[in-house]
């Protein structure tokens, strides 16, 4: 085993952060910090820009973009099929935790699911940095036994017939869920379209509600 | 290992909270806690699988209240006084040793441009793969003490073939400093009844990227 000292303990529960602990993880954080950037380990400037790229530059817009084009661009969708990682990167997307890519269709009676039971694998390019749910004990464990409880858990309910397919992310290779496009927006562009698409449903874990129908409490 | 990270079929880890959520960090130490660990990365004394082992070697009743940040963190520490790159001494002290030498931090340009470029895992073919789409296989019943990315929930189960992805780097050896031995990578789809008996919820499957050292012949 590698462990040889103290680790952090955190008094809020897994998977929440830590935000009633102000001091004792920040602090020993901010010690390890100024310790790497003494011996010329890390660049304060580019932990900065680390920091940059994930909450400004990549998240789940990029992902709602590559399933607006993959609604409305039938060659788009095809390429999607055959080989992700390049039909993504049409588009300007690639990089760290993206590159190998497989996109999984929902459709009438399929509904896909992604996980990482073994730690968060999650398609950073597309979808950003994932959620706490996603990285939470209690997903990992029950989403490939019991997906349709933990559909239920997020408001989703699918018919008896639906097939439900769990991808568990054990690989370098990532899954990017393409949702149904929902009735009534025949010839919405394809920036209102990838508006309606939600990080959750490119997850498997919401669906995308016909837009006339938004707003009323699903 | 047959680590509590491995939680796929697990009962007992409460209810998922489900509710979206507006910042991807909960507090900043978080964030600077995932840019220490790719900045300290980029040093290149460890590979991604190597990380990942010493995230699951923490201690089970440490490992399972974590923050998911706070087992960066552990594992992060753990690996750089492993590697040599902070010393025990310094880690307690915070303060450099005035006589160790100083490295060179990789800068924020170079950082993004290594976010945005990646590290694929898949390598040239050698040799043909041993199995074809359509083909039964049996996850074989391995328990390595080391790091695998065989779920124990798989393991000695009967799953047919779905795609071949190429060939990838073997976390197994890779963790361990035992090179990439590249092998052929399967996704395996599974029958939801084959994995979880009288459980399953039918109809359902799940779906697992299996290395082929993983899998039998049925």
């Amino acid at each position: 085993m590698p462990h040889d000292h103290d680790h952090p303990h955190d008094h809020t529960h897994e998977g929440g952060g830590g935000q009633t602990l102000p001091s004792d993880m920040a602090l020993r954080v901010k010690a390890l910090e100024s310790l790497l950037v003494e011996k010329g380990l890390v660049d304060p400037a580019a932990l900065d820009a680390i920091i940059e790229t994930y909450e400004r530059r990549i998240g789940p817009r990029n992902g709602a973009r590559v399933v607006a084009r993959a609604w409305t661009d039938p060659a788009y969708l095809e390429r999607l099929r055959a080989d992700a990682t390049s039909a993504i990167a049409e588009l300007g997307y690639g990089g760290r935790g993206g590159e190998h890519m497989v996109a999984v269709e929902n459709g009438p009676g399929v509904h896909n699911l992604v996980v990482c039971t073994l730690c968060s694998c999650y398609p950073w390019p597309v979808l950003g940095l994932p959620p706490a749910w996603y990285k939470s004990n209690a997903y990992r464990a029950r989403a490939v036994s019991d997906p349709r409880g933990v559909l239920a858990e997020f408001g989703v309910s699918l018919t008896a017939t639906t097939e439900v397919r769990v991808w568990d992310s054990t690989s370098e290779v990532r899954y990017l869920v393409i949702p149904e496009r929902p009735a009534g927006t025949g010839g919405w562009s394809e920036d209102d379209l990838a508006a309606l698409v939600s990080r959750d449903s490119m997850v498997g874990t919401a669906l995308i509600p016909e837009p006339r129908s938004r707003g009323r409490g699903a | 290992m047959n680590g509590v990270h491995d939680m796929g079929g697990m009962d007992g880890m409460g209810p998922i909270d489900a509710r979206p959520e507006a910042a991807l960090f909960h507090a900043p130490w978080e964030a600077r806690v995932l840019a220490l660990t790719l900045a300290a990365g980029a040093q290149g004394r460890w590979t991604l699988d190597e990380s990942r082992f010493h995230r699951e070697s923490l201690p089970a009743t440490d490992y399972l209240p974590m923050p998911y940040y706070g087992r960066w963190f552990a594992a992060l520490t753990d690996l750089l006084v492993k590697q040599g790159l902070i010393s025990a001494q310094e880690l307690s002290s915070g303060r450099a040793d005035p006589a160790a030498p100083r490295a060179t931090p990789v800068n924020a340009k170079a950082m993004v441009a290594r976010l945005n470029l990646g590290g694929p895992a898949h390598r040239p073919q050698v040799r043909p793969p041993r199995f074809a789409v359509g083909d039964k296989v049996r996850a074989r019943h391995l328990n390595p003490p080391g790091h695998t990315r065989l779920p124990r929930y798989a393991r000695g189960h009967v799953g047919v073939i779905a795609r071949l992805h190429g060939v990838h780097v073997l976390p197994d050896s890779n963790a361990h400093g035992r090179g990439e031995d590249p092998q052929p990578l399967y996704q395996v789809r599974f029958d939801a009844c084959e994995l979880w008996g009288d459980r399953a919820q039918a109809p359902s499957l799940v779906h697992l990227d299996l290395w082929e050292p993983y899998l039998e012949p049925v």
